[in-house]
């Protein structure tokens, strides 16, 4: 088994001249929560989805449990999971329908009793006949990532998991999630603009900006390193002062 | 291909229709409207001839299994819809779903809800107009239709309309001019309408013919796999896919 859960090397990813992710290379270890961070249009959820394989990367290459996704799509998504803001899941099937469906898609073994699990573990038990469509944001955000953790997955990437939560509800998905990395050893890519969550829940936080990674390091000490109090002060002067000017394509 | 990847494509429409009555009624509702509409046109057909011709058999069995062909296009064409419209392409094509497995469940989808039909469409006009699948010897030609109709639903798929006076539902295929006759014989339904009615007229059963109409038909399936996967691939190098299901949060 691959000691890495994700390894992107020199990922680009060019539309015409501009260079939506341009030459990023970082890893994610197996039980490691890594934050990806970065302002609006920084280049986050273009790696991620080209992570997912939803998007090609112009060069560049991608192996999540060692296996290169594009050479072996299906084999290497078997291993990971993902939920986003963006990817709501079928609004007009109940949860337990919901729930089912991607069992099957990801060929869940032990489908049954591993949705009663998840039912218990989120909370769920009590919507299992209710349309994902009409639950809470809430609600909705705890059944994505019932179902971003289906299939036990080495890899998870979370964007923005926790963006519509009460703090309440926030922090037990929190809990949830640093279980899922410490006791299933599962590897986590994660975006966030909570920067006390990324400090609360993240091993490591990648800066993005213009598509290139700017920083990287431990999120508690890095705002010291840099001559800043919090990481939030980080983010808004890395976000409004890159380090380096972005290379023009060639 | 895995079978329940494949079996999670078909379950999800079949909880859409089980939960929505609009979804289901339309099954069946079409194809009662038009096996009255022509049974009784055929009986009228009969009293005022005297051809010695059944156009019982013959109009009835033609619009039976047009039906049958134009509802299998439907239903996949409308399971296709149903993943457009819940933007839920990022869930499925960022999950280990092969393309093989996901056209494969569509397929399925839409020669089941199509066999709804086509039970429906039997059970009506059996006692009501004396349609008798033994007598006419339906049921074998009725098998053909079952291993042509996923064939025949990606050739009718774009313009069922189009292609309906080529491939001789109500007449011979030698009723049409030459070059008319040229493009039937590439067509698999006009091979299964050419059987019903060897049949009907009790020639012997044109296996041969048969066999010829299942192997442009799987060259058909080929041809349409090869074309989605195609699309598919400049949608992920284009970045469509992922820019499609960003845009639903817009």
């Amino acid at each position: 088994m691959s000691t890495l859960a994700l390894n992107a090397s020199r990922l680009c990813k060019r539309y015409g001249p501009l260079r939506a992710v341009d030459d990023v290379s970082f890893s994610v270890r197996h039980g490691e929560i890594v934050g990806l961070l970065g302002p609006n249009g920084a280049g986050k959820t273009t790696t991620i989805n080209m992570v997912l394989g939803i998007l090609q990367p112009s060069s560049g290459s991608v192996a999540i449990e060692g296996i290169d996704i594009a050479r072996n799509r299906s084999r290497a998504l078997a291993h990971t999971n993902f939920a986003a803001a963006y990817a709501q899941l079928p609004g007009n099937l109940t949860v337990l329908q919901n729930l089912r469906f991607f069992g099957l898609l990801y060929d869940v073994a032990g489908l049954r009793a591993r949705i009663e699990q998840l039912l218990i573990e989120f909370d769920l038990q009590g919507l299992r006949d209710t349309r994902s469509g009409v639950l809470s944001s809430g609600e909705q955000t705890r059944l994505a990532l019932a179902k971003a953790v289906l299939n036990r997955p080495r890899l998870l990437l979370l964007d923005e998991p926790s963006a519509s939560l009460d703090p309440s509800a926030a922090d037990l998905i929190r809990s949830h999630i640093r279980a899922m990395a410490s006791e299933a050893g599962c590897g986590i890519l994660w975006t966030s603009h909570n920067m006390y969550e990324v400090e609360q829940t993240c091993h490591r936080v990648l800066f993005v900006s213009h598509g290139r990674i700017l920083l990287e390091g431990d999120p508690r000490a890095l705002p010291q390193e840099h001559g800043v109090a919090t990481l939030e002060e980080l983010f808004i002067r890395l976000a409004r002062e890159p380090l380096a000017p972005p290379r023009a394509a060639s | 291909m895995k079978t329940r990847p494949i079996a999670a494509i078909a379950l999800r429409q079949f909880y859409l229709m089980r939960s929505s009555p609009t979804r289901t009624l339309p099954m069946v509702a079409w194809v009662v409207i038009d096996i009255i509409l022509w049974g009784f046109i055929s009986r009228y057909l009969n009293s005022i001839t005297s051809t010695g011709v059944d156009f019982t058999s013959s109009l009835l069995g033609a619009v039976l299994f047009w039906d049958f062909f134009t509802r299998v296009m439907t239903g996949v064409t409308m399971a296709f819809f149903e993943d457009v419209w819940s933007r839920n392409f990022i869930n499925l094509f960022a999950s280990p779903l092969l393309i093989s497995e996901y056209l494969s469940g569509l397929v399925l989808t839409g020669t089941a809800t199509s066999m709804v039909g086509l039970i429906a469409m039997v059970a009506i006009a059996t006692p009501l107009f004396g349609l008798h699948y033994a007598a006419l010897g339906l049921l074998l030609a009725s098998a053909m239709v079952l291993r042509l109709g996923p064939a025949s639903e990606w050739l009718v798929w774009p313009i069922p309309a189009f292609l309906s006076p080529f491939v001789g539902v109500f007449y011979p295929l030698s009723t049409l001019p030459p070059w008319m006759q040229a493009v039937g014989h590439l067509l698999p339904p006009a091979y299964v309408f050419e059987a019903m009615r060897a049949v009907i007229a009790g020639r012997p059963y044109p296996a041969a013919a048969l066999w010829a109409g299942v192997a442009l038909a799987a060259l058909y399936v080929l041809l349409a796999s090869w074309l989605f996967t195609h699309i598919y691939r400049y949608a992920v190098r284009s970045g469509l896919l992922a820019r499609y299901s960003a845009e639903s949060v817009s």
